[in-house]
């Protein structure tokens, strides 16, 4: 099992998830420990894709995963909001606890679950509605807004928040599908904010853009760090370099290494690390 | 030859490009071996032509400078190097800074010939204390290379620790040349002219210090500049996991 030198071992502890606190590997200040994997592994009918993660995931970080493709960083990013729930021979199991609650506990409520742990896809996925209906759909669904004053509130926010309202605040009941690639990538990330996440999984949510339209996205990431906690799957190593406090790096389904981003690039404590991020990987 | 370190990377043109600007570092450093050694002799044996041909050398060692800082940033903007890579390119930017300098020290060492009058020449015994200063910084200098190409960083602490002999050598020459210059106020001239070698030689051997601090950071991946003898020995003990 890989376990990282920065994780905090909770059964030695004997708290739990909510109440640890840890040194923030990169600014040594003391953080709070957001959510917990220990010795997660992944079922695909017989295969198993991944083979006992545990780490831990630090409140207003950004975390990067990189690796090969195939290498179980998406599949271990599904497993912290469940979305691996919607794949029939997919099975799960070890422990994840996000806030000292088990997010695997069957009483639970996933719909709300994904609510807290929002999730933007590789290819920028509005519904086929109005942008206003994009960002006003999900805090209708739980609740949030149900006054029109409040949903125009909550619209204007998310789209601010997202970096997108003054490009869109006159054409908000035109569709979300007209947008631009980039700024549809926005628009998901407003609508996925819309429901006030505390936890954003983002599955390499720049791979569809241009430069100029990852460089806004890429901005964003680092303000939207100061409110949430940003989980970001990416192919791109120097995008990883860029936004990320903290990096791992998976391969054939297991953590190889998890560290401060610039020691991952610069001195990489594992060979195959090394031979990945320098290109010599295989 | 290739470096069996820079090996394996998909694209066998960017280990190429790798290799190359260590190969031409090497270059550089043998280049800068030879102009030391030619400005010794020079200095030693009062030769002004050879002196004046190390003062020529060094426009082909600035050269060297130049053309290696290109094709390091060409590298550094075109492939993006991370890990040991970067640190390889990093390593090199600082060398050849180094090494540029030593050609600086050497130059200064002849130039010193020439400028000076016949009637100035140090005595022999003056002149041997050079000689035997010169080779020790000339081994620690070739030895600074090889440990750089190897990527070796055992080796090059035990290179670097060869500094503390130069710098004794230098007091040691310092002492010696008060004296006579204070038992005879007519080798002030040649006993400047000695102090000033002996100087430059001094600062030849920190220039070789540094490129062994870079050969270690090239393996380690730390930074052990201003670090401590035993800090230094520890960083080179570790092992990765």
């Amino acid at each position: 099992m890989n376990i990282s030198n920065q994780t905090v071992p909770l059964q030695q502890t004997g708290l739990n998830a909510a109440d640890v606190m840890m040194s923030n590997p990169v600014t040594g200040n003391a953080t709070r420990v957001k959510m917990t994997a220990r010795d997660v592994k992944v079922f695909y009918g017989q295969n198993e894709a991944l083979h006992g993660i545990s780490m831990d995931v630090v409140e207003n970080e950004v975390i990067s995963f990189i690796g090969p493709s195939g290498c179980g960083k998406s599949t271990f990013l599904r497993c912290l909001n469940r979305m691996n729930d919607t794949i029939d021979s997919c099975r799960v199991t070890g422990r994840i606890e996000m806030d000292n609650l088990d997010i695997y506990d069957p009483t639970l409520d996933v719909v709300q679950l994904r609510a807290q742990i929002g999730m933007v896809f590789q290819k920028p996925n509005p519904f086929p509605k109005s942008i206003y209906e994009n960002i006003a759909y999900g805090p209708k669904l739980h609740g949030l807004a149900e006054r029109k004053a409040d949903l125009d509130d909550v619209v204007e926010s998310s789209l601010r928040r997202a970096g997108l309202w003054n490009e869109v605040k006159d054409r908000l009941h035109q569709p979300g599908t007209g947008l631009s690639g980039g700024q549809q990538q926005r628009l998901c990330i407003a609508r996925t904010i819309a429901v006030s996440p505390e936890i954003i999984l983002m599955d390499e949510p720049c791979s569809a853009l241009d430069p100029i339209a990852t460089s806004i996205i890429e901005e964003l990431i680092d303000e939207l760090k100061q409110n949430f906690t940003i989980v970001i799957v990416t192919h791109n190593m120097q995008q990883a370099a860029r936004v990320s406090d903290r990096t791992a790096f998976f391969h054939l389904g297991d953590l190889i290494e998890i560290g401060p981003t610039n020691e991952l690039f610069t001195n990489p404590k594992n060979k195959r690390t090394e031979d990945y991020i320098t290109g010599r990987y295989g | 030859m290739p470096n069996d370190k820079i090996t394996g990377h998909y694209s066998q043109a960017y280990d190429a490009e790798l290799q190359q600007v260590v190969e031409r570092l090497l270059e550089m450093g043998t280049l800068v071996q030879q102009q030391l050694a030619d400005a010794l002799q020079a200095f030693i044996n009062g030769d002004l032509s050879l002196a004046q041909q190390v003062v020529e050398t060094d426009r082909t060692v600035n050269r060297f400078e130049v053309d290696i800082d290109e094709q390091c940033l060409e590298i550094l903007v075109r492939r993006q190097p991370a890990a040991n890579d970067l640190r390889l390119i990093l390593a090199v930017l600082k060398s050849i800074n180094d090494v540029e300098r030593i050609g600086d020290h050497a130059e200064n060492i002849a130039q010193h010939l020439l400028d000076a009058t016949q009637s100035d020449r140090p005595q022999s015994a003056q002149l041997d204390d050079i000689q035997q200063m010169g080779q020790r910084v000339s081994v620690m200098l070739q030895q600074a290379l090889e440990s750089f190409e190897k990527m070796d960083a055992a080796a090059a602490l035990a290179v670097l620790h060869q500094d503390k002999a130069i710098d004794s050598d230098y007091d040691r020459i310092l002492r010696h040349n008060l004296t006579y210059m204070l038992e005879d106020t007519r080798q002030i001239s040649s006993g400047l002219q000695i102090t000033w070698v002996a100087r430059a030689l001094e600062r030849i051997g920190d220039h070789a210090r540094n490129i062994c601090q870079y050969s270690i950071f090239m393996a380690k991946g730390q930074n052990v500049t201003h670090l401590s003898d035993e800090e230094l020995q520890q960083v080179v003990d570790k092992q990765r996991s």
